[in-house]
């Protein structure tokens, strides 16, 4: 049976990004005919709850406090605008008018009902999007480097090998039931924007001495309870070897990681309890039996490379000298250019973020109208495309420098122009007691709060980078681990108390925060936040970043102010 | 006792004897740690020969005695142990397994498709009733992204 795919001159217009052919659409539409035979297996009654939660959670379907919740998956968190007028068209009809953008590029319905997830995933279908697995102990979803393709620090583009492994993990027969969840996630760039070595597997494009372009392999990073940083098991890997090499890892960690602990079951367990010269020395063997059956062509590669080919710049576009006036003119104008633009490969072209945390929005969320509204300003202004980023933020890749005022102007009628990418109220925060079935205690509730004590924008500019992460329990979904300042919601006898972290990194020096002292009470939170970034101001070295300064000082002079009073 | 084999619906000519049983006479399996154990004797008799491994096991123990073995019985202690699937590919993939597959135990009839990817070939389910949906779920998709076994 081969399903015609009916390309909508929409879809066609975005030639510079992944378009599914025949196969990958009748993948996804029997995938939907399948979920909704499970379903309805499940409400006849014959499946049974275990059965059928593992079923759900690989197809992206939770069952949360107040309702089920799915995750679609936004591939290394690329979506155009159809698929963004699609996902508002869901949360309209089907939710609550609005949904959430997740830290590993993917988006969430918080609202929708059990009987109605089938007819979604029917809806997504039309657009080239599922939620296959987006949860569950299988292959997630592969994230990427939010710039990749308009960076200056590029060495290559990772989006044609992130297709290559989306399209090799998803619905792999052998790795369905794994140990724990898999996250792979791929950089090309010098500078690592996509936390490559707090995954499962990392992936960066590096160059060696030949200077051919390879992967360096990183294996065992990861957060939550025990949270790690990866290690380097392959230098240097041929391109042609990536899906032999992965199969491998995977294969080792399928029959040998543990299964008789969920919170030790994760790759990083089992790397760290044989070592890494054993888990390598395994890796390698099956390696070298299974490189030559797996060898990736180089004509599949190019091929796949052809869908990620740049859209057609205009060549004159940096001789326009409108922008140059606007931010000579226009303060606020200036400061979001400072704040939520980034340089751009092509000349007279920046990336735009749009940032999901306004003062007083939950972090991550969008409203139906804000989802449509983007989609038209995509159209407009930046070849129809729209990026996720793993700190929930939007972007417009390829933007006019000439178009970024009207842009700003729209953008702040909308509300997503607050200019506050990269500083502390940027934060990265999950969903919390609020929603989530999992967690201990609140986090947006805390969030609104620190917005409100860092309103003045001089100050929250002059503070400059801090990375706030802030997760409502030991899962660290929100990588707080990881966070400049982190904040871990924990339970004590039904109260909700606050562990902060100082110090972490999920970038090149990445680094694991270090506990500050003892968890403080939820009222106390915003005054703790406060008073560590007041000690920076004035203990900071001239142009010394935060992170810098912590590093220099260490964990003391914070804890000294923070517990001053206790 | 009917199983899908190769798919159909067929009976089923195979019994597991019990590691405290007696051995007898016929088409009959017996666990890894039997195999090992009786091996010579198990050799000598008249019908064919059967492995049931389970997820711990070691496919590589009976990597030298395969050409011997006419089924292997994959047991699931539990649907959500992948392990097997890795066992099963490794059979027909690195050994070049010839014989009969089969998953018997607690698994879904939703794993049969990817199963039988890997390899497995027949399947014993806990209710015979599931037989004819089961065999339907092995059309549930005909694109995949992997190579399949076979």
């Amino acid at each position: 049976m081969i399903i015609g795919c009916n390309y909508s001159p929409g879809l066609a217009l975005n030639a510079h990004m992944y378009q599914y052919t025949d196969t990958d659409q009748t993948l996804i539409d029997q995938r939907v005919a399948q979920f909704r035979r499970q379903t309805e297996s499940f409400l006849k009654g014959q499946i049974s709850d275990d059965q059928f939660r593992a079923l759900r959670l690989m197809n992206g379907l939770y069952i949360q406090t107040h309702a089920p919740m799915l995750r679609v998956a936004g591939p290394y968190g690329l979506l155009n605008s159809r698929q963004i007028r699609k996902l508002a068209h869901i949360a309209r009809t089907y939710d609550k008018n609005y949904c959430h953008f997740t830290t590993r590029q993917n988006i969430q319905f918080n609202w929708p009902q059990l009987e109605k997830v089938p007819d979604i995933l029917e809806e997504l279908a039309e657009v080239q999007m599922h939620a296959i697995q987006t949860s569950g102990n299988c292959l997630r979803n592969t994230s990427s480097d939010h710039l990749a393709g308009v960076c200056l620090d590029e060495i290559e583009d990772p989006r044609p090998y992130c297709e290559i492994i989306r399209q090799w993990t998803t619905l792999h027969p052998e790795f369905a039931y794994l140990p724990r969840k898999f996250k792979i996630a791929v950089s090309g760039a010098t500078h690592d924007r996509a936390a490559t070595q707090l995954h499962d597997i990392g992936l960066h494009l590096v160059k060696n001495d030949a200077g051919e372009i390879g992967f360096r392999v990183l294996v065992g990073g990861g957060l939550g309870r025990t949270p790690i940083i990866g290690q380097v098991i392959k230098p240097y890997l041929d391109k042609k070897h990536l899906l032999s090499y992965l199969e491998a890892i995977l294969r080792i960690y399928n029959l040998f990681g543990r299964r008789d602990n969920k919170y030790k079951a994760r790759i990083k367990i089992l790397v760290k309890e044989s070592g890494m010269a054993k888990f390598a020395k395994l890796v390698e063997q099956e390696w070298l039996l299974i490189r030559d059956d797996l060898e990736l062509a180089s004509e599949r590669i190019e091929a796949i490379k052809a869908q990620f080919a740049p859209p057609s710049y205009e060549v004159d576009a940096d001789q326009d000298t409108s922008f140059a006036q606007h931010l000579l003119e226009n303060k606020a104008f200036a400061t979001w250019v400072k704040y939520n633009t980034d340089d751009h490969k092509a000349p007279g072209y920046r990336a735009a973020f749009l940032s999901l945390k306004a003062p007083d929005s939950p972090p991550g969320d969008m409203t139906d109208t804000q989802l449509d509204a983007v989609a038209d300003l995509a159209d407009r202004y930046s070849f129809s495309e729209i990026r996720s980023t793993h700190r929930q933020n939007l972007i417009l890749a390829d933007v006019k420098q000439a178009d970024l005022f009207e842009l700003w102007q729209q953008l702040t009628t909308l509300r997503l122009a607050t200019p506050n990418n990269g500083t502390a109220t940027d934060m990265i925060c999950c969903p919390g007691l609020d929603f989530c079935s999992l967690a201990n205690a609140g986090t947006i509730g805390i969030a609104q709060e620190i917005n409100e004590a860092l309103d003045d924008l001089d100050y929250l500019h002059d503070i400059g980078d801090v990375k706030i992460n802030m997760s409502g329990c030991m899962n660290g979904c929100a990588h707080q681990s990881v966070g400049h300042i982190g904040i871990l919601g924990v339970d004590k006898k039904g109260v909700e108390w606050y562990q902060l972290t100082l110090g972490g990194s999920s970038e090149n020096q990445a680094a694991i925060g270090e506990r500050l002292g003892p968890s403080i009470a939820k009222d106390q939170v915003t005054k703790a936040v406060t008073t560590i970034l007041d000690v920076y101001i004035k203990q900071r070295l001239e142009d010394e970043p935060f992170l810098d300064m912590v590093n220099r000082v260490g964990i003391n002079p914070f804890k000294e102010q923070v517990y001053a009073n206790n | 006792m009917q199983i899908i084999k190769d798919k159909q619906i067929v009976d089923d000519s195979w019994s597991y004897v019990a590691d405290d049983e007696d051995l007898k006479d016929g088409d009959i399996s017996v666990s890894l740690a039997r195999w090992k154990k009786d091996k010579q004797q198990l050799l000598k008799s008249s019908g064919k020969k059967g492995v049931r491994i389970g997820p711990a096991d070691s496919v590589e123990d009976i990597a030298a005695d395969l050409k011997n073995i006419q089924l292997i019985e994959l047991d699931f202690p539990a649907f959500a142990d992948g392990r097997m699937f890795s066992h099963a590919w490794l059979l027909r993939g690195r050994y070049n397994y010839q014989g009969e597959i089969r998953a018997t135990g607690h698994f879904m009839r939703d794993q049969v498709f990817y199963l039988s990817r890997v390899g497995v070939n027949a399947f014993s389910l806990e209710k015979t009733e599931d037989l004819p949906v089961a065999l339907s779920n092995l059309n549930d998709f005909n694109v995949n992204y992997q190579k399949s076994i076979r």
